[in-house]
């Protein structure tokens, strides 16, 4: 059982497993589990998160109109040779935003931590997963060391914009894919802790400040951005860089964020870019009921 | 912990946009639905907070009622359950309220039909995960995870005591309970969540009891 990084980190060296191998112990802390059936059915989870990286390749739009067709834009740049060059990042910004388009276009996705989320893992995984030639099953336990990390962060801080912001959102999915990148690349448990640890930081204090409400607008792009901020946090780890402060101290460091934020910068629309002229339009044109819905 | 599996993490798989707008109001929405034991006639959805603001845009309102329908998370339909729900001929009614909620999202929902009327109350924590904060008044925190029972008794010594006696006779463990009443000596709520599936015998043998209204059995 652990409750924190330190316990996660600690026990997984004590007992010689890996953060994913703790994550897979703790599940089978309930009664009437089966390892076999665990990892079944982590494995189908992956293999939604394959589909729906490659859907968003295709280049669909949302309902509301206000995403799409950007995932298709960097296949399209990649597929021409990149003048800034080719890496991991680049890829795994490809998937992330294709993820996530198709979630903003209510298709089937696979919240990790959350939907608004759910590009970050599956991007950070993919390309990865290209890149160092891993199998389906490698990939599979990729998703437990992601999850080990993202299970301590749920109980001990949060992982909605709605309670702690984007950092809770963003924050904690980029910290998953920092881990589960550096366990995938052969690093240790205390490197996957010290990469989430770095990649969070890197994320704090971001506002859930979504257009009209909608998990659209700036979420597409920041599934982006916390991609690429685990790929540089799992670099930096592997080449034995630690988090000055500690994994667990940067949690509480956005837990305590999370609090003092205005209810305005929460999912609310009300603040950040959700208040500007352009966010104020997408508003008036979505929020207006439209005759006959309200009461249906 | 609040969250206790990694599947609570990596998953749930489903339907966009937001797991807590989306697939949390289809879970609160099955929970109400689980609860009230059948499909309503008529079904009035009120918004808090977050949800109040944004209900619209995240289809809130078109998931909440695909799980009044009792379709899962990850449902094609989702996106056309009030249409659905129309060809039912179920009422629906969605209010975006202005009282400002102890859990930015949180959803009431009031189920009726000819043989009665119903009210539960739902927080979307994030992730998928909810909780159930009230049933008719009474509060209680009821994931919906694990099987549980909720019986409505009379506040009177011994109940407690003769109901748990009866799971341990059916080797039953209890792995989460709570109790809360409406006013002393009248009636109370027993939630009493299990890591086994209660059989409908013993069920039918708590109810026999004299002290005992009635209970709802959720078995996800």
């Amino acid at each position: 059982m652990f409750r924190n990084m330190k316990d996660l980190v600690h026990q997984a060296q004590e007992q010689g497993l890996s953060l994913a191998g703790m994550m897979m112990a703790q599940e089978l802390e309930t009664p009437g589990q089966d390892k076999d059936a665990i990892f079944a059915r982590m494995a189908v989870q992956y293999q939604v998160m394959k589909q729906s990286a490659r859907r968003g390749l295709e280049g669909l739009r949302s309902r509301s109109g206000m995403t799409g067709g950007d995932a298709k834009l960097l296949e399209e740049y990649i597929q021409h040779g990149p003048v800034l060059g080719d890496g991991l990042g680049l890829r795994a910004t490809r998937y992330a935003i294709s993820v996530n388009e198709v979630n903003a276009a209510m298709g089937v996705v696979c919240a990790s931590p959350t939907a608004g989320s759910c590009g970050v893992l599956p991007g950070v995984l993919l390309a990865a997963q290209e890149h160092l030639d891993k199998t389906d099953e490698e990939m599979t336990w990729a998703l437990f060391t992601a999850g080990a990390v993202g299970y301590v962060i749920a109980n001990n801080a949060f992982v909605s914009g709605a309670q702690g912001g984007c950092q809770a959102e963003i924050g904690s999915a980029a910290a998953m894919a920092a881990a589960a990148l550096v366990e995938l690349a052969g690093g240790s448990p205390e490197q996957a802790a010290h990469a989430a640890a770095m990649a969070l930081k890197n994320l704090l204090g971001l506002v859930c400040d979504p257009l009209a409400g909608l998990v659209e607008v700036p979420c597409v792009k920041r599934n982006a951005g916390g991609a690429a901020i685990a790929v540089t946090a799992a670099h930096m780890a592997l080449a034995g860089i630690k988090s000055h402060v500690p994994p667990d101290e940067v949690i509480e460091a956005m837990y305590q964020i999370g609090l003092s934020l205005s209810p305005t910068l929460r999912e609310t629309a009300q603040g950040g870019l959700a208040a500007t002229e352009t966010g104020n339009a997408w508003k008036q044109q979505l929020w207006n009921p439209v005759p006959g819905q309200e009461d249906a | 912990m609040k969250y206790r599996s990694v599947f609570d993490i990596i998953g749930p798989v489903m339907i966009g946009p937001s797991s807590s707008h989306t697939a949390g109001a289809v879970r609160i929405g099955q929970l109400a639905r689980t609860l009230f034991g059948r499909t309503p006639d008529s079904a009035v959805l009120r918004f808090y907070g977050s949800f109040a603001k944004t209900y619209r845009g995240h289809a809130t309102d078109v998931a909440a009622v695909a799980g009044l329908l009792g379709l899962p998370t990850d449902d094609p339909r989702i996106p056309q359950s009030i249409e659905l729900a129309r060809q039912q001929g179920i009422a629906l009614t969605f209010i975006a309220e202005e009282a400002i909620p102890a859990h930015p999202n949180t959803l009431t929902i009031e189920l009726a039909d000819g043989r009665g009327t119903f009210r539960a109350t739902g927080v979307s924590l994030g992730g998928g995960l909810v909780q159930m904060t009230e049933v008719d008044g009474f509060s209680l925190k009821l994931s919906g995870d694990s099987p549980a029972l909720l019986i409505f008794h009379r506040d009177a010594y011994g109940t407690i005591a003769a109901i748990t006696q009866q799971l341990a006779r059916a080797q039953v463990n209890i792995n989460h309970m709570e109790v809360s009443r409406s006013e002393r000596g009248k009636t109370a709520l027993m939630v009493i969540e299990t890591d086994e599936k209660v059989e409908p015998e013993v069920v039918g043998q708590m109810e026999s009891q004299s002290n005992v209204f009635k209970i709802i059995t959720l078995n996800p």
